[in-house]
């Protein structure tokens, strides 16, 4: 059965992936639409850079990161100026690291529905009379749905997955940073393999289950709306 | 004088727009030209889709763009109403949402009467709870043109809005842009590159290519002018003429029409006397006669004079006359032209075959 400790930490995985999913639409929406409208050079770069946590191992991420944000680092340097301390090895740290690790997920089905959807819908909106923020809310966000839905789904269970970065950058403090991928680890170290039955069951069936979402309740693709 | 200026300077290395256009401010004028002649390129720059950056647009006196001062509306803060080529009909919403999306964001709203006079006319009344993927491309097009007159808009643009259709809802659209065309108070600008749609509803003609105009003025004239594609064109070659329906002839099934250079006699037609009517006549409809023929078959000889003849390379020439005042184009054959003796200035009779009615 589920202990009390690995309740926790399921509690905590879905609390930090739940914030870092909703950061991630805040931060990968412009930053997607961005991406699908310009024609600027720095297309290819920030292209790159969004899409570097897919292939780099996470440890090597989450390092950087610990680096960074650590007491000699630049962003710990500026957080202790602010006076709230380093990041690393709190809550804060570990929602930072996951929507680093995450927002590929999220940009690239956004970027790919945004693009689908063209110049004339745009147009369209424009000769009656909405202003370009209007029709970003009135015509692509309706547009770009299944983009949305695809995007949240695969960033939410990509941070429920995450181990290599939450090591780095987490560490494996009770209630604080401790989330189910670290506490599966700690049972196996243990030799507990009951308990990690359990835990490692419970994200098995997660993962599939959003799987079969996306792949029947979702099967519109972002790209099933072509203009009439 | 209500008019409409629009000057557009742009340069995109291959391609150049630069035309200084004084069009009127009423009636239907279409803007003429193949593809790549700029006409769509223009018609953008009027919505401010496209931005010139060398422009000066006045609307019935108001001011839409004057690079000179910096003064560019914003496609959303313009008073018009767009037809694309493809009816852009947004795909998330029916029919009702779709003519109400702009009229939510005007204030004050307009008359709704006349926005149900507007679906009764184009005959969509009944679509309106359906999704856009369930229309035929005639009726989305329709529901487009509804889209656009719903704002009650101070000038309306129409780019090529029956391309993408088949010669069937060519056929269903053309009648209602018409009838529209006899309703409409405000200015409407016509991109096409089909001869057919000016001949059905040009009131003032605009001629582009390479980004230029070419020549512009009133259908009879423009389309009769000899050294312009549209004249030595052999099958689209045509005049049309503005007549009004004068007696009806029950007994031979025939109508009879006077326009300002006399009157013809047509297959009869179901229209009241007094009726106004576009008759078109194509040059190869139309064949010449040194003498009044005193045994023909043919109703309809006219009285006329030759203004200009230019032949093509392939033993045709196209004779321009004048009947009245009204300009007519006849093709007939190099020999024939040779054996007449026809000649600038001199005074014939032609025989027109056949005619269409245009609306």
């Amino acid at each position: 059965m589920l202990t009390a400790a690995d309740f926790n930490t399921l509690l905590l995985t879905f609390k930090v992936a739940s914030i870092a999913t909703v950061l991630m639409l805040l931060i990968g929406t412009p930053l997607a639409w961005w991406l699908a409208r310009t024609q600027s050079g720095w297309k290819g770069i920030i292209n790159a850079v969004v899409a570097l946590p897919l292939v780099l191992p996470p440890t090597v991420l989450g390092f950087y990161l610990l680096v960074l944000m650590g007491p000699a680092g630049a962003v710990g340097k500026f957080t202790n100026w602010l006076g709230i301390g380093t990041l690393p090895f709190t809550f804060a740290g570990l929602v930072i690291a996951s929507v680093m690790y995450s927002l590929p997920f999220v940009v690239q089905p956004l970027q790919t529905a945004f693009a689908a959807i063209g110049q004339h819908p745009l147009e369209a909106a424009a000769t009656l009379r909405a202003s370009p923020f209007d029709t970003f809310f009135s015509v692509v966000v309706p547009l770009a749905k299944p983009g949305f839905m695809t995007g949240a789904i695969l960033g939410f269970a990509h941070t429920v997955g995450e181990f290599g970065v939450v090591l780095m950058v987490g560490g494996n403090i009770p209630d604080k940073t401790r989330v189910v991928s670290v506490q599966i680890y700690n049972h196996v170290e243990a030799l507990e393999y009951s308990e990690a039955h359990w835990l490692a069951g419970c994200l098995l069936l997660f993962s599939f289950s959003v799987l079969l979402i996306l792949y029947t309740a979702l099967k519109t693709h972002p790209v099933a709306h072509p203009l009439k | 004088m209500s008019s409409i200026q629009a000057r557009f300077q742009l340069d995109y290395g291959d391609f150049k727009l630069d035309v200084d256009l004084q069009l009127p401010g009423t009636g239907i004028t279409v803007l003429f030209g193949h593809s790549g002649s700029g006409k769509t390129t223009l018609l953008r720059c009027i919505a401010g889709l496209q931005r010139a950056p060398q422009g000066l647009l006045e609307i019935n006196g108001k001011l839409w763009q004057d690079s000179e001062h910096y003064v560019f509306l914003p496609t959303h803060k313009r008073s018009l109403g767009y037809v694309f080529q493809e009816a852009n009909l947004f795909p998330h919403l029916t029919v009702k949402q779709n003519l109400q999306f702009g009229l939510k964001r005007i204030k004050p709203a307009p008359d709704s009467s006349k926005l149900a006079q507007t679906l009764e006319l184009l005959g969509i009344d009944h679509l309106m709870e359906r999704m856009p993927e369930r229309l035929s491309g005639g009726e989305r097009q329709r529901v487009a043109i509804a889209r656009a007159l719903a704002l009650n808009p101070d000038i309306l643009l129409m780019d090529e809005p029956l391309a993408s259709l088949d010669f069937k809802r060519k056929q269903e659209i053309l009648p209602f842009l018409s009838r529209l065309h006899q309703e409409l108070a405000i200015p409407v600008l016509y991109v096409t590159h089909s001869q057919q749609e000016v001949a059905q509803l040009a009131d003032y003609l605009v001629v582009l290519a390479d980004g230029k105009e070419i020549t512009s003025g009133l259908p009879a004239d423009t389309l009769t002018r000899l050294d312009m594609p549209m004249a030595q064109d052999k099958q689209q070659a045509a005049t049309v003429w503005q007549a009004t329906v004068v007696e009806h002839e029950s007994e031979y099934h025939l109508t009879r029409v006077e326009f300002s250079g006399g009157a013809l006699s047509l297959p009869s037609i179901d229209a009241d006397v007094g009726t106004p009517l576009r008759v078109q006549i194509y040059a190869r409809d139309v064949s010449i006669a040194l003498e009044a023929p005193t045994a023909t078959s043919i109703l309809n000889v006219l009285p006329a004079t030759i203004t200009g003849i230019v032949d093509d390379q392939s033993g045709q020439s196209i004779v321009r006359l004048l009947v009245g005042t009204q300009p007519l184009l006849a093709n007939i054959t190099r020999k024939s032209a040779i054996l007449l003796g026809l000649k600038i200035g001199m005074e014939v009779y032609v025989q027109i075959k056949g005619t269409s009615i245009l609306n």
